[in-house]
């Protein structure tokens, strides 16, 4: 079998989805050796745009990154997207909130016109989209099984269910109990419940699950006092760009 | 001999974000010289605008992936600042503690995964993994020790969660800080090893004198916390900053660039080991001393020897540290301080792996940002790799243009440039008081 020859790609972010491929540390060289990494400017400098696999950080903030997207998705079979900016714009999309103009104005004053910059939109507005693995930052296991399955033909398993059973298997006591509002009982797992284990309450950073359970979460809320607009803030962290309310979720 | 030279590398590989680096040179004279960011800029000021003084933190972080901990630290620290927070010792305990292994794992990727190969003559860590495995084998080590470091104490390695105002959403056990100062002892092979192979790799001799500015403490060498300290000999509390500096936009650059009193400086490892050597363990004097790195030193290039060091000071400091918590005893009552929201304005300054980072925020009454303002080490590095590359030049035009590429790339990524950071980033500017 021949190495599936895979570029990765940085877009407007933090490059921490990056990163934690570098942090597999264990894995890592057994990644390496299963792929022929052909495009990662982080790290190599030499690059061909010769590609099978495209994995993909970062939203799509100017028009310069509009045709470097597209361009990807004309040579990649296969586009990966990692991460929430890349998935969902991420915590980008709080400049849509304020305001494009308002934010250059703010940021660069009277110098504004010299920046490049549009509505943050995440990747599969301008291309598709075979895989998403969400998160902020994404899971870097998820991602190494999203690469294996891509490897042996072989759909990868993305979870498609709330946070609350990783959560139980954790054995956590439910972060309600302890005073703090939570998004787990509609956002997707995947993350082994991480912020619930550190004591702190989910912030949906991989999304909304397919067919989420609204009345579910209204009811906890209601029962600890609290409305869905009391959830809507911190929701809004990394899905303003996706701009469905937990409303429209339920339909 | 070159006496015309036209040099564009776009984007620049193994830094952190998008660069490019332009040089034209005609009958030897520089008629170009830019280091232009093109890099996509993300509004974080304007983001924060309106949110709850329990976020910042959160979103800060994630300006950069590499040190989240380090924008997370400062944004703590102009909020408890702004709304009269005061944590624990221990709570600051296992902040420096967490905050030494970001340094730590972002050191290591620096001088092993991105500086290295140049060293070496390849263009990546990849083939290092054939031809000199045991180099490859060292970093993924003592990188995973950081990282797990950073795991344990703020729950994941990457944006940490239970690092927030007030204190720690959850504490590590006693166990696992037993089982972080076993890693750390466990490490000090690898940094023997480490040392036995930096001592072959020949560092670009290069001088140019110029402003270093760090943090500086009395008795730490400071990275969570201290003073403001330059070279040229000031020292100012760190709530006063605009008082020497100043950013401005530019207009090739998405980031802001940054002046102290009209002049350049630079920030990161080597302004820290040139500010506060005197405050790091033995151990890592003697290291330093081993690698031919003495205060003041004026080569760029041995910023990358200076990260060395640091990592070695780091994993004495953190067995220090380790052995005052336990001693102390963990406690749960310490882990968090009472927040009362309320109007104020706050300045969190720490080192970041790449310097000098300054987050300054106004809440009003309902303890919602008002204004806030970022400055990025690299912002303010960027006037500096500029006079560096000037200075640089016209001593190496003798060399093959691919000679010539390389030193330069070599030049700008010893400052170790964290664009994905500095797309805020301003020159910041020093004002002469």
């Amino acid at each position: 079998m021949s190495k599936p020859k895979v570029g990765i790609f940085g877009f407007t972010g933090c490059g921490g989805c990056q990163l934690e491929i570098l942090n597999l540390e264990d894995q890592l060289l057994d990644l390496v050796n299963a792929i022929e990494i052909v495009h990662f400017t982080e790290l190599v400098t030499e690059y061909s745009d010769t590609y099978e696999i495209a994995l993909v950080e970062g939203s799509i903030t100017t028009k310069h990154g509009v045709e470097r997207i597209k361009k990807i998705g004309n040579i990649a079979k296969t586009i990966v997207a990692i991460g929430a900016c890349a998935v969902t714009g991420g915590l980008n999309c709080l400049k849509n909130l304020y305001g494009l103009e308002k934010a250059k104005e703010l940021v660069y004053g009277d110098k504004k016109d010299w920046i490049d910059s549009i509505e943050v939109k995440p990747i599969d507005t301008y291309v598709k989209v075979d895989y998403y693995s969400r998160g902020c930052p994404p899971n870097r296991f998820e991602i190494v099984d999203i690469v294996r399955s891509l490897i042996v033909g072989r759909k990868p398993e993305i979870p498609n269910y709330p946070v609350c059973v990783e959560c139980k298997r954790n054995g956590n006591t439910c972060v309600y109990e302890l005073g703090i509002t939570c998004m787990g009982p509609i956002s997707r797992a995947g993350c082994n419940s991480r912020c619930p284990n550190s004591v702190s309450g989910c912030e949906a950073c991989r999304g909304v699950i397919d067919e989420p359970n609204v009345n579910a979460q209204k009811d906890l809320l209601a029962e600890y006092g609290l409305t869905v607009e009391d959830i809507m803030e911190g929701f809004n962290l990394y899905n303003a760009c996706k701009g469905k309310t937990i409303e429209q979720k339920g339909k | 001999m070159a006496n015309n030279l036209n040099i564009e590398v776009s984007p620049l590989s193994r830094v952190e974000g998008h660069g490019d680096l332009i040089i034209n040179v005609k009958d030897k004279k520089i008629e170009k010289l830019m280091f232009r960011i093109p890099e996509s800029p993300r509004f974080f000021e304007a983001m924060l605008v309106g949110r709850k003084y329990d976020e910042p933190s959160h979103i800060t972080s994630r300006i950069c992936g590499i040190c989240s901990v380090a924008h997370t630290c400062a944004s703590i620290k102009a909020t408890e600042k702004a709304l009269g927070i005061k944590p624990s010792e221990q709570t600051i305990n296992l902040r420096k503690l967490i905050y030494h292994h970001e340094n730590v794992q972002s050191n290591v990727l620096h001088v092993y995964f991105l500086a290295a190969p140049d060293f070496f003559g390849v263009g990546s860590v990849i083939p290092l993994v054939e031809t000199y495995p045991e180099v490859v084998n060292i970093a993924l080590r003592t990188k995973k020790m950081a990282n797990d470091i950073v795991r344990i104490i703020g729950g994941r390695a990457v944006h940490p969660i239970r690092t927030v105002i007030g204190g720690f959403t959850k504490l590590p056990t006693e166990e696992e800080m037993i089982k972080m100062k076993e890693m750390l002892l466990a490490s000090y092979p690898d940094l023997e090893k480490s040392l036995e192979i930096l001592r072959t790799l020949k560092i670009p001799e290069f001088e140019r004198k110029t402003e270093y500015i760090s943090i500086s403490d009395t008795i730490d060498y400071a990275l969570y916390d201290g003073n403001i300290k330059s070279t040229d000999g000031w020292e100012i509390d760190d709530q006063n900053y605009l008082d020497k500096m100043k950013e401005k936009v530019v207009k090739y650059s998405t980031a802001k660039h940054c002046w102290v009193k009209g002049n350049v400086f630079m920030v990161g490892a080597l302004a820290r080991f040139n500010n506060n050597y005197q405050k790091l363990t033995d151990n890592a004097k003697k290291y330093a001393e081993e690698l031919g790195l003495k205060a003041p030193c004026h080569n760029t290039f041995m910023n990358n020897i200076a990260q060395f060091v640091e990592i070695v000071h780091s994993i004495d400091d953190s067995i220090r540290l380790i052995d005052k918590i336990l001693e102390d005893g963990l406690d749960e009552g310490k882990a968090m301080t009472d927040i009362k929201p309320g109007a104020g304005r706050g300045v969190g300054v720490v080192e970041a792996p790449r310097g000098l980072l300054i987050h300054d925020y106004t809440y009003n009454d309902k303890g919602r940002v008002e204004k806030a303002n970022l400055i990025i080490p690299t912002g303010m590095n960027y006037a500096n790799i500029e006079k560096d590359m000037h200075a640089l030049v016209p001593t190496i035009l003798d060399k093959s243009e691919d000679e010539i590429r390389l030193t330069c790339e070599m030049l700008i990524r010893a400052y170790d440039p964290c664009i994905s950071c500095s797309t805020h980033f301003l020159k910041v500017k020093l004002i002469n008081r």
